[in-house]
């Protein structure tokens, strides 16, 4: 799915990232960690586009991001989910505006998807908060709001990062335990946070790889775990 | 395809298409009204240049055209010689070359000419008005000089009244206030192309959390910038309109200026001229789709 060789990012001259190897499997799940700074949020970034290696490949879907034109790497991010700590919307849209959006700006039939949006918003419980508008909602709806948005597409990847970052412990499990439920219907997951208490509570559920992010490198991690 | 064709597939793609796509750029925004009143004004301004253009060619034409014309010889002489007079005059004017025809003007077309400075009621028979002849020119006209010693050798009293001579520089004057409103559309336009390029690079600055959400989310470049496209076109049309018709009015209700004296041609327009300024408005979407789209183009090109 995604494949990261010996990559690396630098920015204003300083290395952030050197010789990072990293392959997402289809149905895997990716726990990442490490300190903050240690280049997290980068390493996501460079796993949809928002940034390109300064050193390396990196392969998503079979294709290398250096031969990617802006529109390809839109068709790709329709298959690619991503949940962010700070998850952005469009303000003035109301929540089922924002979750059907993905599916407006890929051409595809917005009755067919109302069916899916209005599964989603129940699953991650929002039904009620479905002619909010984003502002209105609390971090946690936010969170979950985004992760609908993320999933209206069936995307093959998500990739989530902090997603738990500004939601309280309990959010944060139900988050999580939504993420597990995806893995286990195929979906390959990333999650970058620095929650190891997050890790433990998974461990159980998934069979999850923990990556530590040390010295610009990826590590095996989650050994003490 | 060619460049044209995929600019008016674009553009019917805009117009026609996805009218929820628009709905991605907040409503607000100064940017918004901006475009719009640079649309208004500038259109209103446009019409009074357009105008300005028009009555000047008119006016630079008829006064071309008169010069091609005629010429006049007055005859001022003691009432008892002034038929002798008159006669010597047409018999030199019919023999000179460059002239085609000269005619003795009539008492009643004297007063007609008088009329608008001394009244209806002016008593040609007491007052020492001079004859006029009207000469018709031909080809290059008559060696002007020559024409004037050869009356003052034979008819003292003939004045060979070059009028039409001192039109020139008018005409020139005409013809370069017609290229200052030729250059005032020019001015127009670019400024509009300006103001509207600004308008949409700060709406799109503005936007960046906009933009962003929608990479996020697979958003091509070209669904994006058609969301701007759209709005920036249709809000310049709809102000290019109202600053046409408001100016349009204004024009129409200008005094009408062949009751003051006719000196000018009157700013305004004439017949089918009257079509020209609705097509300001479609200009003025043609330069808001082009100025956005390069616009948002070249900010989303730059942005990852």
């Amino acid at each position: 799915m995604i494949e990261l060789k010996r990559a690396g990012f630098s920015y204003g001259g300083g290395a952030i990232l050197a010789d990072v190897d990293l392959h997402l499997t289809k149905g895997s799940f990716h726990f990442l960690t490490g300190p903050s700074g240690s280049g997290k949020s980068t390493l996501m970034k460079l796993c949809y586009q928002a940034l390109f290696p300064s050193a390396g490949t990196i392969k998503v879907f079979g294709k290398d991001v250096r031969a990617m034109t802006h529109d390809d790497i839109a068709i790709i991010r329709r298959r690619i989910g991503v949940v962010h700590q700070d998850c952005q919307f469009l303000d003035h849209l109301s929540l089922a505006e924002n979750v059907l959006m993905p599916s407006q700006v890929s051409g595809r039939d917005l009755n067919d998807d109302l069916q899916n949006m209005n599964q989603l918003l129940n699953w991650v419980g929002l039904t009620k908060q479905i002619n909010s508008l984003p502002p209105q909602l609390s971090g946690g709806e936010r969170q979950r709001a985004a992760l609908a948005r993320a999933l209206i597409l069936s995307p093959d990847v998500i990739l989530a990062d902090e997603p738990t970052g500004n939601v309280d412990w309990e959010m944060g499990q139900k988050l999580l335990n939504l993420l597990i439920e995806l893995n286990k219907m195929g979906k390959t997951i990333l999650i970058a946070t620095h929650d190891m208490n997050l890790i433990r509570v998974a461990k159980p559920q998934v069979a999850a790889r923990v990556l530590r992010i040390q010295d610009k490198r990826i590590v095996a991690g989650g050994a003490d775990l | 395809m060619s460049k044209i064709s995929q600019y008016w597939q674009i553009a019917q793609d805009t117009l026609s298409g996805d009218q929820n796509a628009d709905r991605v750029v907040p409503p607000s925004g100064y940017t918004a009204s901006l475009t719009t009143f640079v649309s208004f004004a500038m259109a209103f301004l446009t019409v009074f240049a357009l105008a300005l253009f028009l009555a000047t060619g008119r006016l630079a034409d008829r006064w071309a055209t008169e010069l091609a014309g005629t010429s006049t010889v007055r005859i001022s002489a003691p009432a008892g010689q002034m038929d002798a007079q008159a006669k010597t005059v047409l018999g030199i004017l019919e023999t000179t070359p460059g002239i085609a025809s000269a005619r003795l003007m009539s008492e009643d077309e004297q007063r007609r000419l008088l009329t608008p400075w001394f009244g209806v009621d002016l008593p040609m028979d007491n007052l020492p008005i001079p004859s006029l002849v009207e000469i018709t020119e031909e080809g290059v006209g008559p060696d002007v000089n020559g024409l004037r010693l050869r009356l003052q050798a034979e008819a003292p009293g003939a004045i060979l009244d070059d009028h039409t001579r001192w039109r020139r520089p008018m005409v020139k004057a005409a013809q370069r206030l017609r290229l200052l409103g030729g250059l005032s559309i020019g001015l127009i336009v670019g400024s509009t192309i300006a103001m509207i390029t600004l308008a949409a690079q700060a709406a799109l600055s503005a936007n960046g959390q906009v933009i962003s959400v929608l990479r996020l989310i697979g958003a091509r470049d070209n669904y994006i910038a058609k969301a701007f496209v759209r709005r920036f076109t249709i809000r310049a049309f709809l102000g290019g309109l109202i600053g046409s018709l408001i100016a349009m009015l204004f024009i129409y209700f200008l005094p009408a200026v062949a009751e003051e004296g006719a000196f000018l041609t009157g700013l305004g327009f004439q017949g089918v001229q009257w079509l020209l300024p609705l097509f300001i408005p479609v200009i003025a979407a043609i330069i808001a789709f082009v100025s956005t789209r390069f616009a948002a183009n070249s900010k989303l090109q730059r942005t990852a």
